[in-house]
This record gives structure tokens, C-alpha cells and sequence, in this order.
């Protein structure tokens, strides 16, 4: 074959990928957070008996969906600014994938939602608490439990679909990779370096909602 | 005779075309402990739920303390009142449900306490020693700190009344509270609904339990089909049912 493997330019430049590991998780734990927010809102409004709550909730979730991220990573960066808003890259892809992010969790939590008994809404109100106060005391933290181990593997495809914003230069870790490549030639090395890296990234995050689970179980 | 505390008057509920309700009138009195008895499909629950709004109704009034549940009624127009207004109703009532309900990643203290907190704005201390007040009075001061799922049915059921009686209610509905729980756990349940009527809370009960509706109600409304079809004190209604489906409903029923 007449390639020898040789890691010394990588291991020089093992910082630069640190670095856009550091920026790649930086990008996911921002945008999935936004995009937490925006799942949570949108699965209630998935559910909820009024049309008009429906009708835009599930517009948003079947269009962005069906969406590769890639064309909405391009058209926030270049199609945007033409219309008028100018984001840097960096806000341009978090806006992105936390819209992004949004639509795949507002699924995951319409699942737990649905899953939790009537009755203890029905319980909350006897009380005379507020449907609003019921959802923030009594239905989400339970639907989070009930979510945590599909949410775990959403988590880790949105951490994953941050490599994507090396295609508008992005510093993240695919990007560093690339330049690394391409100032070294050390092809296979590099991309063996940067696959380690991604995957132990994975793996943490998998071991760190088994324990976020392990602690939450309910007691029993 | 007592003050009158609730007073339905020509109360409907309909399912699309099912009449459910078709016309209930009835009065409770401070102090009542009224049990509501009938076969399944009469409205018996169903009309406890309009009590409290868990279910819309589409005709009649309910008031409690003289104040209208639900709907702000004017002529032949309803409206229904904005859902501040009606948890604050709710929060006069409790409810006691046939499958507790409870709160299940709270502790039994939580369970209590949320409605104190929440509705009340009591600050989180004094909620808590009210919540151990109650859970003590039913007999589970030693399981304040445990979670639902370490508890037996029989002692969910108990946290839950303690948890809708925390909250000082004027009138507390059970609905077949004791339906869910295995035979040798029903009387503690019952045990604690009886010691609460001894201190005069006014109560209704939609019950199967005929022994215990024949002990401890001070007044057992029978219903069929939608209508209360006898309204009475339980001695005579037992003893002497006034009308066929009465005397045809306690034949079936069981007494023990």
C-alpha cells in the first residue's frame, strides 16, 4: 500500500481537534437546551384540544422533520442574509439546530405525554391548581423520566449533526479535522483521531443520561 | 336545621346525543355525609365530577355557598367562567379518586403539601406541618418521606384524602375510593372517611360499599338512569325502598 501510519502531526495538533471538540459540544449543549424549550412547548401544543395550537405545532414539526439539517444549515447561512437577517456562523448554526433540535424532541415528549395518566391532571385540578401549573409541577417532570432513555440517543444524533456546521467553517472538530488533513496529509490518521473522538464524546454522553436516569427512577 | 352548603338545581350532562344527567335537583346541608348509590352508567359519578368541574355541564346550576360553579349564568345565556376562577371553585372541594392519583415522584408529605404551596402561597414550613398533621391523622406520620410507589393501595388512598382534606375544603367528594383497593385494605380507608364525618366534615359518597353506606351516611341518594330516583335516610331506604328499582338494586347488591 505503501502508507505508513505515522500520528506524530496529529498528536501535534491534538489541541486544534480539543479545541473543536470543545466548540462541537459547546454548539450541541446551547441549541439542544434552546431546543428543549421549544419541544416542551410545541408537545404541549401537539396535544392540547385547541386547533389553533395544533395546526402551527405540527406545521413546524412535518416541515423541519423532513428537512435534511444540511439545506437548513446553507439556507440560514446563505439564503438568510439575502432577506434581510444577518447571523454570524456560529448564531446562524445554533439557531439552526436548536429549531432543529426542537422538532425531534417536541416528537420525544408527545410520546411521554402521552403516556402519563389522565388522572393526575384530573387529581391536580381537584386541588385547584392551574393547567399551567400542573404542566410545570406534575406532568413534565414526569414525561421527562418517562423520555430520558429515547432522549439519550436524540441527544447523541444532534451532538453528531454538529459536524455538519464544518460546511460553513465552523471551527468545530470535523472542520479542524479537515484542515488538519489537508495541511498534513495524514488522512487516515487524522480521521481516526477525530472518529476516537467523537464516539468516546457518544459514549460519554450515553453513560451520563443512564446516570441522569438511575437517579431520577422513581422510588419504589 | 344546618345551613344549605350545595345546591344543584336542574343539573344536565350530555355526551353528544347521551343524556348522562337529565335534571338532577338536590340540596346538601352543612355537616351531611351523603352516600350516592346506583348501578354503573346511573351518572352517579359523573354527577360528583360536575360538583368539582371536572366534567362540563350543559344545563341547571350548582352552587356552593350560594356561589355558582363553573358558568357565570345570566337568563338563557352560560358562560364559562376563566379557568382561574375555576380552580380557586375546585380548591373548596376535595376529591378522593378510585385510583388515588398520587403524584407518584413525590413523597407522601410532597403529595400534601403541593396544593398548600401552590394554591394556598402558604410558606413551604408551615405546609409541611400541616401535611405531617394530616398524614398523622391518617395514621402514615412514619411514611411522610416515602414515595407512592413504597406504599400499599390502602395507603395511597389515605394520602390522598390527607391530601385533599390539607386544604380545608367545605364540601369532600369520594368517588368509589375504596373500588381499587384489595378487600383487606378497604377498612382503613374506611376507617379514616368515618372519623372525618365524626368531626362533622360535610361529604359525598358515591359508594358500593352498602354496609358502609347504611353506617356511617347520615342520607343515601339512589340513582338510575340519569335521575335521583330516591332521596332518603338510610334506615328507611334499606329497609323499606319506596320504589321498585331501589328494592331491585339492593337485591343485587352485597351487604358484607
Amino acid at each position: 500500500m505503501g502508507y505508513t501510519l505515522n500520528f506524530a502531526v496529529v498528536w501535534r495538533n491534538f489541541d486544534r481537534l480539543l479545541e473543536g471538540l470543545a466548540l462541537s459540544l459547546g454548539l450541541a449543549v446551547v441549541s439542544i437546551l434552546i431546543g428543549a424549550a421549544i419541544g416542551l412547548a410545541v408537545a404541549f401544543a401537539l396535544i392540547s384540544k385547541y386547533r389553533a395550537a395544533v395546526w402551527p405545532a405540527t406545521v413546524y414539526v412535518t416541515v423541519i422533520r423532513n428537512l435534511p439539517i444540511l439545506v437548513l444549515v446553507l439556507f440560514a447561512y446563505f439564503a438568510l442574509p439575502q432577506m434581510g437577517v444577518r447571523l454570524d456562523k456560529i448564531e446562524s448554526f445554533v439557531a439552526v439546530l436548536a429549531i432543529y433540535s426542537g422538532a425531534y424532541l417536541a416528537e420525544v415528549f408527545r410520546a411521554g405525554l402521552l403516556s402519563i395518566p389522565k388522572g393526575l391532571t384530573e387529581a391536580g385540578l381537584a386541588i385547584g391548581l392551574t393547567p399551567m401549573q400542573i404542566r410545570s409541577t406534575i406532568i413534565a417532570p414526569l414525561m421527562l423520566r418517562n423520555v430520558l432513555p429515547s432522549m439519550s440517543s436524540t441527544i447523541i444524533s444532534l451532538f453528531k449533526d454538529t459536524s455538519l456546521a464544518a460546511a460553513i467553517a465552523v471551527p468545530e472538530l470535523t472542520f479542524e479535522a479537515r484542515k488538519i488533513n489537508v495541511e498534513s496529509f495524514r488522512v487516515i490518521e487524522t480521521w481516526i483521531v477525530a472518529s476516537a473522538l467523537y464516539v468516546a464524546t457518544c459514549a460519554l454522553i450515553a453513560a451520563v443520561m443512564r446516570q441522569v436516569e438511575r437517579r431520577l427512577a422513581l422510588p419504589r | 336545621m344546618a345551613k344549605t352548603l350545595l345546591e344543584i338545581a336542574g343539573l344536565r350532562k350530555t355526551y353528544g346525543t347521551l343524556e348522562v344527567l337529565k335534571g338532577i335537583d338536590c340540596q346538601v346541608h352543612e355537616g351531611e355525609v351523603i352516600a350516592i348509590i346506583g348501578s354503573s352508567g346511573s351518572g352517579k359519578t359523573t354527577l360528583l365530577r360536575c360538583i368539582n368541574m371536572l366534567e362540563d355541564f350543559q344545563g341547571g346550576t350548582i352552587s356552593l355557598d350560594g356561589e355558582e360553579i363553573g358558568y357565570h349564568v345570566e337568563g338563557p345565556t352560560r358562560r364559562r367562567k376563566s379557568e382561574k376562577d375555576i380552580a380557586r371553585q375546585r380548591a373548596l372541594t376535595g376529591m378522593a379518586f378510585q385510583q388515588f392519583n398520587l403524584f407518584p415522584h413525590m413523597t407522601a408529605a410532597q403529595n400534601v403539601m403541593l396544593g398548600l404551596v401552590k394554591v394556598k402561597r402558604l410558606p413551604k414550613d408551615e405546609a409541611h406541618a400541616i401535611a405531617v398533621k394530616w398524614l398523622d391523622r391518617v395514621g402514615l406520620g412514619d411514611r411522610a418521606g416515602h414515595y407512592p410507589g413504597q406504599l400499599s393501595g390502602g395507603q395511597q388512598q389515605r394520602v390522598a384524602i390527607a391530601r385533599a382534606i390539607a386544604m380545608n375544603p367545605r364540601l369532600m367528594l369520594f368517588d368509589e375510593v375504596t373500588s381499587a383497593l384489595d378487600p383487606e385494605l378497604v377498612g382503613e380507608v374506611l376507617q379514616v372517611i368515618k372519623g372525618l364525618a365524626a368531626d362533622g366534615m360535610t361529604m359525598l359518597l358515591v359508594t358500593h360499599e352498602m354496609r358502609f353506606a347504611f353506617e356511617v351516611a347520615s342520607r343515601v341518594i339512589f340513582m338510575n338512569q340519569g335521575v335521583i330516583c330516591e332521596d332518603g335516610n338510610p334506615r328507611e331506604m334499606f329497609v323499606a325502598p319506596k320504589t321498585e328499582r331501589l328494592a331491585e338494586f339492593l337485591k343485587t347488591s352485597s351487604f358484607n
